[in-house]
């Protein structure tokens, strides 16, 4: 009953609207019932399935290299105080410039040839603070009386970042990284938006093409999709997430 | 001879004064030393100034220096939940560079002398509360350490187990002799583990009386019913209650 719960709420908006649309007759460019977007959706699937994935594609790239960044970079500053304070303040300048501010500029950067690659930079821009903040704080979580015993033992600097404070960050880097993936997906769409219809064809370009031509049912299906699969993305960190937080505890 | 002393030594923490001291205390190579007294009273900043963990602001610390000469069990097991018990028990040789497979070898034999042949997979998570004390404790005894230092060890333990354990520390107390100090605020568990019983005094931390405990080591049973036993525990609690009305 708890499972159904959200999807009974999905059923009942949806015949809400349907019920609405047919009622008051309103135009179908205006607001198409769900039907149309059924319709739709059935219609365009096989292209919107592509241009999914190839949204799907650059935001998991952008998290993985955002994840390489992210993680040496809090390194970096859990080694050295010095390099704490050099990086750390520029870090959090990335985390509030806004993404579609900086689209056209890394759209030329990037060079018009390649807008695949300024879509995945764009992405990675948002997804390495949520990543680089957990593993900055995970760093540091380590239990003082550990650190002591390190200390005590005579570990090394790197020995102590890559056999304490690493593996005592995974909780806060598995956190990061759910948060991170999520908002790679929307870097990823924001960006495409920002590039236009350019050569990038993911889905903010599918909707993009069908509001250009007023067909909002299409439109509609495309969001469906792209809410689906932010949806599914979630659902995998999560269980990732239980999972290694599982095996980091030991039970 | 001495494996370890305090010499005059005195500890002020900014913006709280002085924590401790003046004390001179000397530790004799295989000798068992509790340290007894009030919270506050700088027992535990005593035990990190032997450890080398802190340094006093004035007077003169000596000390096995040495890798793995001096170890730490601390008030809670303070294992590393994503390592192994044997892999929490040969982390010191392998900070100290010691082969991965003789590292592992000898942490299993360290867990087998403590009685946990057979745990060496676990992880801290699966353990008991004694269980995990007695993997922090091979962890300890693992580098053969001149020098040991407990810092109420059971205090988070129930009675029976930290009768248990105390004589499980002295037990292999006696394989190796190694000098050991122990702080805790309890005089039963001071008199009973003890050769040598030092009581501190509070504000600052300084020694107020030292107690000898006659008997062998480890400790005979029903040890803790015979009148030596008793008068020295009336003994202590008597200088530890003068020690913190003073």
């Amino acid at each position: 009953m708890m499972r159904l719960a959200p999807f009974v709420t999905l059923a009942l908006l949806l015949g809400g609207w349907e019920i609405a649309c047919r009622a008051m007759q309103v135009p179908t460019y205006f607001l198409p019932p769900p039907s149309a977007v059924a319709v739709a959706l059935w219609h365009d699937f096989p292209s919107l399935a592509g241009a999914a994935w190839r949204t799907l594609s650059t935001a998991l790239i952008a998290l993985v290299l955002a994840s390489l960044i992210a993680v040496l970079l809090a390194m970096i500053t859990a080694l050295s105080p010095l390099l704490d304070r050099a990086i750390r303040p520029l870090a959090s300048v990335v985390q509030v410039t806004p993404v579609v501010a900086l689209a056209p500029l890394v759209l030329i950067w990037a060079g018009l040839d390649h807008p695949e690659r300024a879509l995945v930079a764009l992405a990675v821009l948002v997804a390495f603070f949520p990543i680089f903040s957990g593993a900055v704080t995970g760093l540091r979580s380590a239990d003082p009386d550990l650190e002591r015993l390190f200390e005590l033992y005579g570990a090394g600097r790197l020995q102590r970042v890559l056999r304490l404070r690493l593996p005592s960050a995974v909780p806060f880097l598995l956190e990061g990284h759910k948060v991170g993936a999520g908002l790679a997906l929307i870097g990823a769409v924001v960006a495409e938006f920002g590039a236009g219809s350019g050569g990038a064809q993911g889905l903010a370009w599918r909707i993009l093409e069908a509001g250009n031509r007023q067909q909002t049912a299409r439109m509609i299906a495309a969001l469906a999709v792209l809410g689906a699969m932010g949806v599914a993305l979630h659902a995998v960190l999560e269980a990732l997430e239980r999972r290694g937080l599982a095996w980091w505890r030991g039970r | 001879m001495s494996v370890a002393a305090l010499e005059a030594v005195e500890v002020d923490y900014a913006g709280r004064g002085r924590a401790l001291g003046p004390v001179s205390l000397s530790l004799a190579a295989g000798e068992v030393t509790a340290l007894v007294g009030p919270s506050g009273c700088g027992k535990s900043t005593a035990l990190r100034l032997l450890a080398g963990l802190e340094a006093p602001t004035r007077g003169v610390v000596r000390r096995a220096a040495g890798r793995g000469e001096t170890a730490v069990v601390f008030q809670a097991p303070t294992l590393a939940p994503w390592l192994s018990a044997r892999a929490n028990v040969a982390l010191p040789l392998e900070l100290a560079g010691t082969p991965r497979d003789a590292a592992m070898r000898r942490a299993d034999s360290a867990l087998a002398r403590v009685g946990l042949a057979g745990a060496e997979a676990s992880r801290p998570a699966q353990l008991s509360g004694g269980m995990a004390m007695r993997v922090s404790l091979a962890r300890a005894l693992v580098t053969e350490p001149k020098l040991l230092l407990l810092d109420e060890p059971f205090a988070a333990l129930d009675e029976i187990t930290r009768r248990t354990l105390a004589d499980d520390v002295l037990a292999l107390w006696a394989a190796t002799r190694p000098a050991i100090v122990f702080v805790t605020h309890n005089v039963e568990e001071a008199v009973y583990m003890a050769g040598r019983v030092v009581v501190m005094s509070r504000g600052p931390g300084r020694i107020a009386g030292e107690f000898a405990v006659e008997g062998p080591t480890p400790r005979p049973a029903r040890f803790r019913t015979q009148p030596e036993f008793r008068a020295t525990a009336e003994a202590v609690s008597a200088a530890l209650a003068e020690g913190m009305a003073a």
